[in-house]
C-alpha cells in the first residue's frame, strides 16, 4: 500500500512550476540605497504612478533627508513636502496612452515581491511587433502595456534566441540568471521523444544607456530597495521594536515559571 | 484601610454575588490537578479574544468601511496612524493564532474524550463557538477591501447560491446586491463588530458556566468529583486560583512570546496570514487566478473543492464543519482518554489528524487532478473517522465488521463509478487505496487481532 501511495506523489507535486526569479536581496539598513532609490522613483515612476498613500516628508524623515532636502531633490513643482504622492497626470490621459490606468505602488512590494519586481524591470527588451505601442516587451510579464521607462539609463536590450534543437515540443521558461552583462533565460525544453533539454536565450544590451548592464542593475536593486521600504515603512522600526519586546516577554516568562514552580510545590 | 475595603466588599456582596462568582469560578473551583500542555488552550482563547476585541476596538477607530476608502484607511493605519502598525498587525496575527489556539483545544477534546457524558453540552457550545468564529473571520477577512478579500467573499457568499431553489434569493439577501459591493462591506462590518462578538462573548461565557457546572476533565479522563474528602472537595483537585491562574500565566507569557515572534518578524507568515493578492484593492473585474481562502478554513474548502458537483460539495463541507455536533452521541465508549483506549482507536485519531492538515494544505494549491484526487480521498477518511467512533463505541462481532467492510466497498464503488473519468482511471484506482487500506486496517485488523482494539484498565486516581 506504501509503495502504491508513493506511486501518487508525482502526480501531486507536479503542481505548475514557479519562474526562478533574480534575487534582488533588498537590505533597509542600507539608507544610501534607499535615497538612491527615492530618486530613481521619483524621477521615472511618479509622473506616471502614484504613490498615494505616502507623504513625501515621511520619506525624508524616515530616510534622513531634511525637509529642505526633499523640496529640492524630490519634489515636483507645485508640491509640498506634507503632499501624498499622487500622479502627474490624470487618469483619462494615462488610459489613452496605455489602455489601463498605472496601478499605484504604494504597497506593489508586497503585492508582487522584490524579487519580482527586481526581475521584472530588468527584463524590457526590443519587439518590433507593430502590436507592441512602445516597441518593447517583457520576459516576467509579457505584453506589459507599460514602456521601458529607464531604457536611457539600461539601453536597448535584445533579445538573443540560444540554440534549439529541431524537434522540440514545448518551451517553457523556468529561471533567470544575471550572468556578465547579460540575462540569462534558463528555457526547458521537451523534445518530441520526451526527453528534456535545456536551452539558453539571453537578452543582450545592443544599444547602450548611461549606465553599464552591472551599474544598471545595482541602480534597480535600489529602487527595489526602495519599493520594499515604500510597501511597510513601519519596516524600519519593526524589527527594532520585536527584539526588545521578546527580550521584555522572555524575562516575564522565566518569572512568571519560577513564580508557578514556588506555587506548585506543595501539590502532589 | 483594610477595614474600609473588607466594609466595601460587604456592602457589594450584599448587592451583588462578587464573593461567591470569585469562588465558584476560581478560589474554590477545583481543578484536576494532571492538566498537562493541551490544557494551556483554553485559557489562551480568553487571551486572543480579548486581544482581538481591544485591537479591534481601536482598529474600528480609523477604519472606513466603504468600497471607496476601505483599503486607504487600512494603508492609513499601517502609515499614518501612531502604532496603527502594531494594532493591524496584533489583530490579523491574532486572528490566525486565535484560530491555531481553538483547533488544538478542540483536538485536546477529542483525545481526552471531554465531549462525553457529562460533558455534552459545553462540547455543543464550543462547537457554536468554531462557528460564530468561523463567520467572523469570515466577515473580517472582506475589510481590508484587496482582491482576496472580495474575491473570497464572492466565493464564499455564492455557495450558499447552490442551495436549491432559495439559494440565489439567498446569497442576494446576504450581500445586499447582486454582487459583493460597498453594500456588503457595510452589513459585514456590522457583523464583524457587533453582532458576532455579541454572540461570542455569550457562548463563551455559557461555555465557562457549563464547564464549572460539571468540572473540568483532564488527561486521564477520570472523574475527580468521584473521590472526595470529608469536607466535600475533590482529592486529586486543586483550587483553580492560585494554581492554575500562575500556571496559564506562565502558558499565556510564552504564548506571547511566540506570538510576538510572529508578529514582528513575519506578520505575513510567507503568506499564510496576510494574502500577498490581499495588496492588490479588490477589482470586481479582475479575477485573481486563484481564489485561495486563509489557512484555517483550507480544510473545508479542500473538501468542497474535491468534489465535482458543487451541491454536493458544499452539503459535505456543511456536514464537515456540524457532525462535530454530533460527537458525544457517535463516540460512546465508557473510556474517555485515550491513554486507555485501544492501539486502533489512537492510530485513527493519528490518521484522522494527519489527513485533516494534508486536506489544509491541499486547500491552499491550485486543483489539479492529482491534488483533487488526493483531496476526495482524505475527504473519505476524514468522514470515516466518524463512523470509526460509532464503530468502536462497543466491542462488534467479525460478522459485524465483515458486514461494514463489504457496504463500505460497495458504496465507495457507486460514488466512484459514478464519478468515473476514463482518463483518470489510473489516478483513481491508486488513490482507492486510501480508503480500502482503512477498511483493512481499521475494520478488519480488529477481528484478526483483537487485542489491538482492547482498552486498557482505567485507574482510580489521577496519573
Amino acid at each position: 500500500m506504501l509503495a502504491a501511495l508513493l506511486a501518487t506523489l508525482p502526480v501531486v507535486s507536479m503542481a505548475v512550476a514557479e519562474l526562478e526569479l533574480l534575487e534582488a536581496k533588498p537590505d533597509l539598513n542600507d539608507k544610501a540605497s534607499l535615497q538612491r532609490g527615492a530618486r530613481l522613483f521619483v524621477n521615472f515612476c511618479v509622473s506616471c504612478h502614484s504613490a498615494s498613500y505616502m507623504r513625501y516628508n515621511r520619506i525624508g524623515r524616515d530616510l534622513g533627508l531634511s525637509d529642505n532636502h526633499v523640496r529640492e531633490n524630490l519634489l515636483f513643482a507645485g508640491d509640498k513636502v506634507v503632499d501624498k504622492m499622487d500622479v502627474a497626470i490624470p487618469t483619462g490621459t494615462a488610459n489613452t496612452w496605455f489602455g489601463v490606468p498605472p496601478p499605484d505602488l504604494s504597497v506593489i512590494a508586497r503585492a508582487r515581491g522584490a524579487d519580482w519586481l527586481y526581475s521584472y524591470l530588468v527584463t524590457f527588451y526590443k519587439d518590433d511587433n507593430p502590436a507592441r505601442p512602445f516597441g518593447v516587451n517583457n520576459v516576467v510579464f509579457p505584453e506589459v502595456a507599460m514602456p521601458h521607462v529607464l531604457w536611457s539609463q539600461q539601453g536597448i536590450p535584445e533579445y538573443v534566441t540560444g540554440d534549439r534543437p529541431e524537434n522540440v515540443e514545448s518551451d517553457q521558461l523556468h529561471a533567470l540568471e544575471a550572468s556578465g552583462e547579460d540575462i540569462l533565460l534558463h528555457r526547458h525544453l521537451v523534445l518530441s521523444d520526451g526527453s528534456a533539454v535545456e536551452a539558453i536565450d539571453r537578452l543582450k544590451v545592443v544599444q547602450a544607456g548611461i549606465m553599464e548592464p552591472g551599474q544598471f542593475r545595482k541602480a534597480v536593486r535600489d529602487l527595489v530597495n526602495f519599493l520594499v521600504y515604500l510597501g511597510e515603512p513601519a519596516q524600519l522600526v519593526r524589527y527594532k521594536i520585536g527584539i526588545w519586546v521578546l527580550v521584555f516577554l522572555a524575562v516575564l516568562s522565566v518569572l512568571s515559571y519560577s513564580l508557578y514552580r514556588e506555587y506548585w510545590k506543595d501539590v502532589h | 484601610m483594610k477595614a474600609l475595603l473588607t466594609g466595601l466588599l460587604e456592602w457589594t456582596d450584599a448587592r451583588f454575588p462578587l464573593t461567591k462568582m470569585w469562588n465558584e469560578h476560581l478560589a474554590k473551583y477545583y481543578a484536576p490537578k494532571n492538566f498537562n500542555f493541551w490544557y494551556f488552550f483554553g485559557s489562551l482563547a480568553i487571551l486572543a479574544l480579548v486581544m482581538q476585541i481591544l485591537t479591534g476596538i481601536w482598529l474600528a477607530m480609523h477604519y472606513k468601511p466603504s468600497a471607496e476608502h476601505a483599503f486607504a484607511s487600512v494603508e492609513y493605519i499601517m502609515r499614518e496612524v501612531p502604532w496603527g502598525w502594531t494594532i493591524r498587525y496584533m489583530h490579523s496575527t491574532g486572528s490566525s493564532f486565535f484560530f491555531v489556539i481553538v483547533y488544538l483545544h478542540m483536538f485536546r477534546g477529542l483525545m481526552y474524550g471531554s465531549y462525553k457524558h457529562p460533558r455534552e453540552l459545553i462540547w455543543i457550545l464550543g462547537m457554536m463557538i468554531f462557528l460564530a468564529l468561523m463567520a467572523e473571520a469570515f466577515f473580517g477577512y472582506l475589510l481590508p477591501w484587496g482582491q482576496m478579500s472580495f474575491w473570497g467573499a464572492q466565493v464564499i457568499v455564492s455557495l450558499f447560491g447552490a442551495v436549491p431553489w432559495v439559494g440565489e434569493t439567498l446569497a442576494l439577501w446576504m450581500r445586499g446586491d447582486y454582487v459583493v459591493s460597498d453594500a456588503t462591506l457595510n452589513r459585514f462590518y456590522s457583523f464583524h463588530i457587533v453582532a458576532v462578538p455579541l454572540v461570542l462573548l455569550g457562548l463563551v461565557a455559557a461555555h465557562i458556566m457549563a464547564l464549572h457546572e460539571v468540572g473540568s476533565n483532564n488527561p486521564d479522563g477520570i472523574e475527580i468529583k468521584k473521590n472526595k474528602n470529608a469536607e466535600g472537595v475533590p482529592q486529586d483537585g486543586i483550587p483553580f486560583h492560585p494554581y492554575y491562574t500562575v500556571k496559564d500565566i506562565a502558558g499565556m507569557m510564552v504564548f506571547l512570546f511566540l506570538f510576538a515572534l510572529v508578529m514582528f518578524f513575519a506578520p505575513d507568515f510567507f503568506g499564510w496570514f496576510l494574502e500577498r493578492a490581499n495588496f492588490t484593492p479588490a477589482d470586481p473585474l479582475k479575477t485573481p487566478e486563484h481564489i485561495v481562502p486563509l489557512w484555517y478554513f483550507t480544510p473545508y474548502y479542500a473538501i468542497l473543492r474535491a468534489i465535482p458537483d458543487k451541491l454536493t460539495g458544499v452539503l459535505a463541507m456543511g456536514v464537515a464543519v456540524l457532525i462535530f455536533f454530533f460527537l458525544p452521541w457517535l463516540d460512546r465508549h465508557p473510556v474517555k482518554s485515550i491513554r486507555y483506549r485501544s492501539t486502533l482507536y489512537r492510530l485513527a485519531l493519528a490518521v484522522f489528524a494527519v489527513g485533516f492538515v494534508t486536506l489544509g494544505y491541499l486547500g491552499t494549491q491550485p486543483p489539479t487532478p492529482g491534488m483533487s484526487e488526493l483531496g476526495l480521498r482524505l475527504g473519505e477518511l476524514y468522514f470515516l473517522w466518524f463512523l470509526t467512533l460509532w464503530v468502536y463505541s462497543k466491542d462488534r462481532s467479525a460478522k459485524y465488521y465483515g458486514r461494514l467492510v463489504v457496504v463500505l466497498l460497495v458504496l465507495m464503488l457507486i460514488g466512484d463509478w459514478r464519478r468515473f473519468d476514463p482518463s483518470q482511471g489510473a489516478l483513481m484506482a491508486v488513490s482507492a487505496l486510501l480508503p480500502v487500506g482503512y477498511f483493512l486496517v481499521f475494520y478488519l485488523l480488529p477481528v484478526f487481532r483483537p487485542g489491538l482494539n482492547a482498552s486498557k484498565p482505567v485507574p482510580e486516581r489521577v496519573t
